[in-house]
């Protein structure tokens, strides 16, 4: 089959980029290899670990079973567009202050879980932050400290012990 | 991922014909099963067909005195966070909660949901040519079956693997399909049809046909359902047994039991005959039990999997326990279906 090159805009953390993919091409290969932004990762690439989880429209979503060329309508945000430079989202902060990762490679994917729950319901119960995180797989285990960020984020830990001891 | 040409038509009818005019068209809704299948080189479409914009595909539900319409492309997530749904129709609401994870409900359509493909690892390998893919023999019934089919439809022993259809199955739905040659409208129950020789799919959809919208009728007044699954881990894992049920009782007595089993079969299964006995009559604990034990009579399991036939009976009687109203029996999986069995 000669599939050819689609041209496509994407709007991804507030910008928009000219591209001509090729249909098979899913979104996180795009993000990662023509933009560079390689902060969402790729693991499974199956829709089973959650590590290359971003916002479309707000929704966190899989971008590895994703085709770019079907969101060309869509806002991506990648953990990229997250706060500004020199000046980390309350979440990432959060992640640092609860120590809430050890290898890190889920890391993104956790924080634009724990973004787009905080979007909709800023003031998440632990069921729901567990709900919200049910489909981020952490490899390392650090699942308690991950729950004391996302607490933390959402104001309901203060996040003064930086040992980040295990709270959940 | 094998090349393929992509297409983005505007309404229904263009996407009817493009999917007449060749057989190697298929429709892409959310992709989550679909571009899973294409990665593992197990479906290699050569024309795509984008079907999430089009602007006469629904992605609304709308409820009325009637019952519940969803169009083909409302989502998961959709479903599970609507309020007039879980007040309506618990047992649906329950299923989407219960399938897959946040970011995947967020994706997966109604849809794609009905018309996903079995979980078989045979299935599921490039490396096996198993008899659901044109192949002559089925490799799970004697090797690796502890997830499969309890119940023989036929040469394939794959379990359906859709919560919301197993729902939708005991809360009566109707599929609406279009094709090219016109609408057509089926029960849940004709839509799923186990795979057999010269249509080995799950289903009765044509290949130029296009699921538009789910029906489900209001059930009468004083009705409730469930849908409670067990799964090996508290998240993100397809149900090994589940049971959706929806019960009316008149006064003491049951007056109308509807109940379908998930991860037993090949299509989402009906226990009609097992509980006929229990309609007209008070629910006591023993002819639950004794009805739960009959829903699993015709069963014949496989090397690895019998222990789905205990489960199902005690998901069974939870479901009915729950529904009754006898709390002290139904214990806590109801409000916790989320984390599988005690
Ligand atoms: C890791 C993982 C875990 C999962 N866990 C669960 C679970 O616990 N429970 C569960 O029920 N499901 C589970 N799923 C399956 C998931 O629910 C399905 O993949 C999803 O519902 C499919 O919907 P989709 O819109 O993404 O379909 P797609 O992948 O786009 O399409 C799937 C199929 O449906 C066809 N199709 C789509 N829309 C239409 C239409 N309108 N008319 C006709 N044909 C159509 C496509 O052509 C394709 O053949 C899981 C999936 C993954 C990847
Ligand atoms: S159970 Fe069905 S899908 Fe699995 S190997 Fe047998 S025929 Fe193939
Ligand atoms: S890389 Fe997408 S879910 Fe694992
Ligand atoms: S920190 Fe290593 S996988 Fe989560």
């Amino acid at each position: 089959m000669d599939s050819g090159l689609l041209r496509v805009q994407l709007s991804v953390n507030g910008q928009r980029h000219a591209l001509a993919l090729e249909p098979r091409r899913v979104l996180l290969d795009v993000l990662r290899d023509d933009l560079g932004l390689t902060g969402a990762k790729k693991v499974c690439d199956m829709g089973n670990c959650g590590a290359c989880t971003v916002l479309v429209d707000g929704r966190p979503m899989y971008s590895c079973l994703m085709l770019a060329l079907d969101w060309r309508e869509a806002a991506i945000t990648t953990i990229e567009g997250l706060g500004e430079p020199g000046q980390l989202d309350p979440v990432q902060q959060a992640f640092i202050t609860a120590d809430a990762y050890q290898c890190g490679f889920c890391t993104p994917g956790q924080i634009m879980s724990v973004k787009g729950l905080l979007d909709t319901t800023p003031e998440p119960t632990d069921a729901q932050i567990m709900r919200a995180l049910s489909g981020n797989l952490c490899r390392c285990g650090a699942y308690g400290n991950i729950m004391r960020a996302a607490r933390i984020a959402a104001g309901r830990d203060p996040g003064t012990d930086e040992t980040g001891s295990d709270t959940a | 991922m094998k090349p393929f040409d992509y297409a983005a038509p505007v309404n229904l009818d263009h996407s009817l014909r493009a999917l007449a005019r060749g057989r190697g068209t298929r429709a892409l809704a959310g992709g989550t099963d679909l571009l899973a299948l294409m990665k593992a080189r197990v479906a290699s479409p050569d024309v795509l067909l984008n079907v999430k914009q089009l602007r006469d595909l629904s992605r609304d539900i709308a409820l009325d005195e009637r019952g519940a319409s969803l169009g083909a492309l409302v989502t998961l997530a959709d479903i599970e966070l609507d309020p007039a749904i879980a007040q309506a129709f618990p047992a649906l609401a329950q299923a989407a909660a219960s399938a897959a994870t946040p970011q995947l409900r967020n994706m997966a359509t109604l849809g794609g949901t009905l018309l996903q493909r079995p979980r078989c690892w045979y299935f599921r390998s490039e490396r096996f040519e198993c008899w659901l893919k044109g192949g002559t023999e089925c490799h799970a019934r004697h090797g690796e079956n502890q997830f499969h089919a309890v119940f023989d439809t036929g040469c394939c022993r794959a379990v359906h693997p859709s919560d919301v259809a197993c729902a939708l199955s005991a809360l009566k739905a109707e599929i609406e399909l279009r094709g090219s040659h016109g609408p057509r409208r089926l029960a849940i129950g004709e839509f799923f049809d186990p795979p057999r020789e010269g249509r080995r799919v799950e289903t009765v959809l044509r290949d130029d046909e296009l699921v538009v919208a789910v029906h489900v009728p209001r059930p009468a007044p004083g009705s409730r359902s469930i849908y409670l699954k067990a799964m090996d881990r508290a998240a993100w894992a397809f149900a090994l047994v589940s049971v959706a049920a929806c019960l009316r009782m008149d006064e003491d007595r049951v007056a109308e039991l509807e109940l379908v089993l998930g991860g037993v079969a090949t299509v989402p299964w009906p226990v009609g005959e097992a509980l006929r006995h229990l309609v007209g009559k008070p629910l006591a604990a023993r002819a639950i039990a004794e009805a739960a034990r009959g829903a699993l009579a015709g069963a014949e399991p496989l090397r690895m999997n019998a222990y789905k036939l205990p489960l199902a009976q005690a998901l069974i009687r939870r479901a009915l326990h729950s529904l009754a109203g006898s709390a002290s029996e139904a214990v806590s999986l109801a409000p916790e279906l989320h984390r599988g069995p005690p």
